[in-house]
């Protein structure tokens, strides 16, 4: 097994439900309605603890322990896509990411739950349990709002055209895909996001909004190697603020 | 004295979910495995029933006092996946318990966990099916919010995983 693209896919995972994680928490507060501000803040802890899962799993391979991996790297340490890192928005952007990413989640860790490599087997069957209901709580607000008002509908419309070259970025292959696909670790970026193309067609198509055509929009990359938006230093900054006040004490 | 595993369950019964205090860590299921070496030395397994459930530092810690307030001075209690938690591993005393607490217990479901087994909830007040969910996410990762058409009242589910 190829150690090192292993932990490639394990910290894109990782800084992908970190970054996202911290946006959710933001809503916090802030929701349109009650229901969402709590759907918002529970998928920020769901994500938040799945990703502190993927870094416990990093530590046994030898990196950093989970709280210093999290707070003490720099954006260009950090391999999440930028569709992640990208500010919430209105509700509509922040609902149209949710929607986009979190089908692209619930297929990878359907995936993985398969994978070779049993530590993140038994986590991805963990996983996709819970990412079953942000699935189901985007897919229930894309088909409500993506038909409801002139509005609503055009918002969303112009979200998702905006956030789709991004979306597209979230499978920017990575130099091993070859290696973990022949060890049997994953997949591969190219069959996830096939799958990915059909489930979002399937609930687009149940609302007024139209999916253009992905084959005109150039993919937005670079995360997966470091290479971010002028947003992720900024939020890392404040994530970490009140843990590098003191990062030996104990909590 | 011979230490037995259900000597062992019948102390953990004592540990109750700090989010849910009716229901013990037994009855949650999220006690997967107990053994006893012959060394005499008490392992404990234990699996999350969310990945990111804060409360599951505070159970480890509570199972570890509870063997130690026992006299087990060899002790060692592991989380992980290795067992999966699901919510059909609540115990029927669980569900009672819940109930009873005024959270409506999880469906038992074949694995397949869908917007119809979430939405299919007897109110805990009045027992009515007459409900419907408000949102799939409430005040802690493993509740739901509902609200019951013929009582009015508002509840929460535990929900189905």
């Amino acid at each position: 097994m190829n150690v090192e693209a292993l932990k490639d896919l394990l910290y894109k995972m990782a800084d992908d439900q970190l970054v996202l994680g911290h946006r959710n928490s933001e809503w916090t507060g802030f929701g349109p309605l009650l229901e969402e501000d709590i759907a918002f803040s529970s998928m920020a802890q769901d994500k938040v603890g799945q990703s502190w899962q993927i870094y416990k799993i990093l530590n046994e391979l030898g990196e950093s322990d989970p709280d210093t991996v999290a707070f003490m790297r720099n954006a260009d340490q950090f391999h999440n896509s930028q569709f992640v890192e990208l500010p919430n928005g209105e509700y509509d952007f922040s609902l149209i990411r949710h929607f986009l990413f979190d089908t692209a989640e619930l297929l990878r860790f359907q995936f993985l739950s398969e994978s070779s490599f049993e530590p993140l087997a038994q986590l991805a069957k963990k996983i996709k349990g819970e990412t079953k209901y942000h699935s189901m709580h985007a897919n229930i607000w894309v088909k409500q709002l993506g038909s409801a008002t002139e509005e609503s509908i055009s918002r969303l419309q112009g979200s998702l055209n905006e956030a789709l070259p991004y979306a597209l970025g979230l499978f920017e292959e990575s130099k091993f895909e070859d290696d973990l696909i022949a060890d049997g670790i994953f997949k591969g970026e190219a069959v996830l996001k096939e799958a990915w193309i059909g489930e979002i067609t399937k609930i687009i198509n149940q609302s007024a909004l139209t999916l253009p055509d992905l084959q005109q929009i150039e993919p937005v990359l670079g995360g997966r190697n470091g290479e971010h938006t002028e947003y992720l230093q900024p939020m890392l900054d404040e994530m970490s603020e009140v843990f590098k006040v003191d990062p030996t004490a104990d909590w | 004295m011979t230490i037995t595993e259900d000597q062992i369950r019948l102390w953990l019964d004592e540990v109750k979910d700090p989010e849910i205090p009716v229901l013990s860590l037994n009855d949650l299921g999220v006690i997967t495995d107990i053994n006893i070496a012959r060394s005499g030395k008490v392992t404990v397994n234990m699996t999350p029933t969310f990945s990111g459930c804060p409360a599951m530092d505070v159970m480890q810690q509570d199972v570890v006092d509870v063997l130690a307030k026992n006299g087990i001075e060899d002790r060692e209690v592991i989380v992980s996946f290795e067992k999966q938690w699901n919510s059909n591993m609540i115990s029927d005393k669980g569900r009672k318990a819940l109930a009873d607490f005024g959270l409506a217990p999880p469906p038992k479901h074949n694995m397949v966990v869908d917007i119809e087994i979430i939405e299919r909830v007897d109110c805990p007040q009045c027992g009515s099916d007459n409900t419907e969910m408000k949102t799939p996410f409430g005040p802690t990762l493993c509740r739901s919010i509902h609200r019951c058409n013929s009582c009015g009242e508002s509840f929460e589910q535990f929900k189905p995983l």
